[in-house]
């Protein structure tokens, strides 16, 4: 029996939310009285780090079938590494990976499955997880009745916590298929933690006026070590990229601090960003429906504001 | 469902459209058909888990020799983002998700998808599942002669293969609630930093 924590590793890093999943795997496993035990596919340029934050074994898979992701090659290896490990519950980070993988793992090893999961399960009758649904409207509660499960992990629902142990570390060797999907090419912009990931982040709207003046939100973003975001309408416009987009048809985050400027604060816009911490939001307009999810709220015009925001964010900084 | 339109408008084919639901969800499906989908299946059960979903819509898909099955990337209630990966292993076939751009050539699939931070290109060979994401294409608006023709498209009700579910749902609660919005005087940005830094603790 244990529990089993497939770990990403995106050109060899392992990010915090592979972190989150292993903290979050090594204490349901302690909960349950049994063993975490990590799983890695490819390129991994620091292998003890799962054994930092809780794995007592770390499997490896570094087959040529396992160069690209491919949902089917990867399912062939989690669950094969499940079986070998005697793994009941298998975890994995709520990622654009993870959303392809889970159904698969859970039809593959007979299991009940739940994504997004924003806490540890309730093993005192069953096995109830929470999940933020309604476009986090509402805490959804959920039994699974299987006795095996797989679970996706929301992004920042559980900060990462150093054990200072140490795992033994195995190559893994399971059969596992061709891949029949070929990746073409990857594009991503380098040195930008990725929305999904971000504990900052910096969102601007039609309130800006035009891409033009998106300057003071870099320089904001810039100042605080943050991501850049937006609304829908400046993505559809064009001013910026449409990953930026955060939103019910966009990305949803959960960042720690989440600074809306010129942003009204419709209900597809909140539906992406509800979940953040604390938000912060800047808007001429008092009368802004955002204001109401706001936990800080600046009446303003955000071309005055927001400067003088950068500049106070700057002396903290260098204080 | 308009990609797959569009797809068959250039390379010919048909599209189903396919629900497991209750009869009153066939005002939707015809909605879908005045769209353009040339037929319809409605497997009549009230859906309980995602898994339970995709095993009949599995046991329906799986003799039709269908090239493309699409899905949503996410549920706007439950916020689901399984379906299509289920569907894809209970048929042993590749899933691509978060598809932001399809094109066909003769049987060889070439996609654009969305990833963290960026975005991936990757080409599959038919058949596949994939789930849609923003930018795949247009919307339609039914039109007039669009709803004339779906009344009289097939939607066939099917009975549901299994009612084996896997996830029960125990209860709904409201998420704590916010007090209320701290205003801060727009001349004095040092108060915000440090309420931020000292209070909330996020920077």
């Amino acid at each position: 029996m244990s529990v089993l924590v497939y770990i990403e590793s995106p050109k060899g890093i392992i990010k915090k939310q592979g972190l989150e999943a292993a903290t979050y795997a090594a204490q349901l496993a302690k909960s349950m009285g049994t063993e975490c035990v990590a799983l890695l596919i490819g390129e991994v340029q620091d292998l003890s780090l799962p054994g930092k934050y809780g794995a007592t074994k770390v499997l490896h898979y570094n087959g040529a079938n396992a160069r690209d992701f491919d949902a089917q090659v990867y399912t062939d290896i989690i669950a094969g590494g499940a079986e070998k490990s005697g793994a009941s519950v298998v975890i994995m980070a709520h990622s654009s990976t993870g959303k392809s993988l889970l159904g698969r793992v859970a039809v593959r090893i007979g299991a009940g499955a739940v994504s997004g999961v924003t806490g540890l399960p309730d093993t005192s009758s069953g096995f109830i997880v929470t999940k933020s649904v309604f476009s986090g409207k509402a805490i959804a509660h959920y039994n699974i009745t299987t006795d095996k499960k797989v679970l996706s992990l929301m992004g920042n629902s559980i900060q990462p916590v150093e054990t200072g142990g140490e795992a033994k570390i195995e190559a893994l060797d399971v059969p596992v298929r061709s891949p029949k999907v070929k990746v073409i090419e990857r594009k991503t912009t380098e040195g930008v933690v990725p929305l999904p990931e971000a504990e900052l982040v910096v969102s601007a709207g039609r309130g800006l006026k035009g891409p033009e003046n998106w300057g003071i939100v870099e320089e904001l973003a810039d100042a605080l070590g943050a991501t850049t975001a937006c609304s829908r309408p400046v993505a559809d416009s064009g001013w910026r990229p449409h990953h930026e987009h955060v939103g019910q048809t966009g990305v949803a985050i959960r960042p720690n601090l989440y600074i809306a400027l010129g942003i009204s604060g419709a209900i597809q816009h909140l539906a992406g960003v509800n979940n953040s911490r604390t938000i912060v939001v800047i808007n001429k307009d008092p009368e802004a429906p955002f204001f109401k999810a706001a936990d800080y709220g600046v009446v303003g015009d955000v071309f005055e504001v927001v400067p003088k925001l950068t500049a106070a964010v700057k002396k903290l900084k260098h204080s | 469902m308009v990609r797959a339109i569009e797809l068959t408008e250039q390379h010919g084919g048909t599209v189903t459209v396919i629900n497991v639901g209750p009869a009153s969800n066939d005002i939707i499906i015809r909605k879908a058909l005045a769209i353009g989908a040339t037929d319809a299946v409605r497997v009549d059960a009230e859906p309980t888990d995602a898994y339970n979903t995709a095993a009949n819509i599995a046991s329906y898909a799986k003799d039709q020799g269908y090239n493309i099955i699409f899905t949503g990337k996410e549920t706007i209630d439950y916020n689901g983002s399984g379906l299509g990966a289920y569907i894809a292993e209970m048929l042993d076939l590749p899933y691509i998700s978060y598809a932001t751009g399809l094109e066909m050539n003769g049987n060889t699939a070439v996609i654009h998808r969305d990833i963290e931070g960026g975005e991936e290109v990757c080409s599959v060979e038919g058949p596949f599942v994939l789930s849609a994401a923003k930018g795949l294409a247009e919307q339609r608006i039914p039109n007039m002669k669009g709803i004339m023709m779906a009344k009289s498209k097939p939607l066939t009700v099917i009975p549901p293969a299994t009612s084996e579910a896997r996830v029960q749902t125990v209860k709904f609660v409201l998420p704590p609630a916010k007090s209320g919005v701290k205003l801060i005087d727009p001349e004095n940005m040092d108060e915000l930093v440090r309420l931020l830094h000292e209070e909330a603790k996020v920077i």
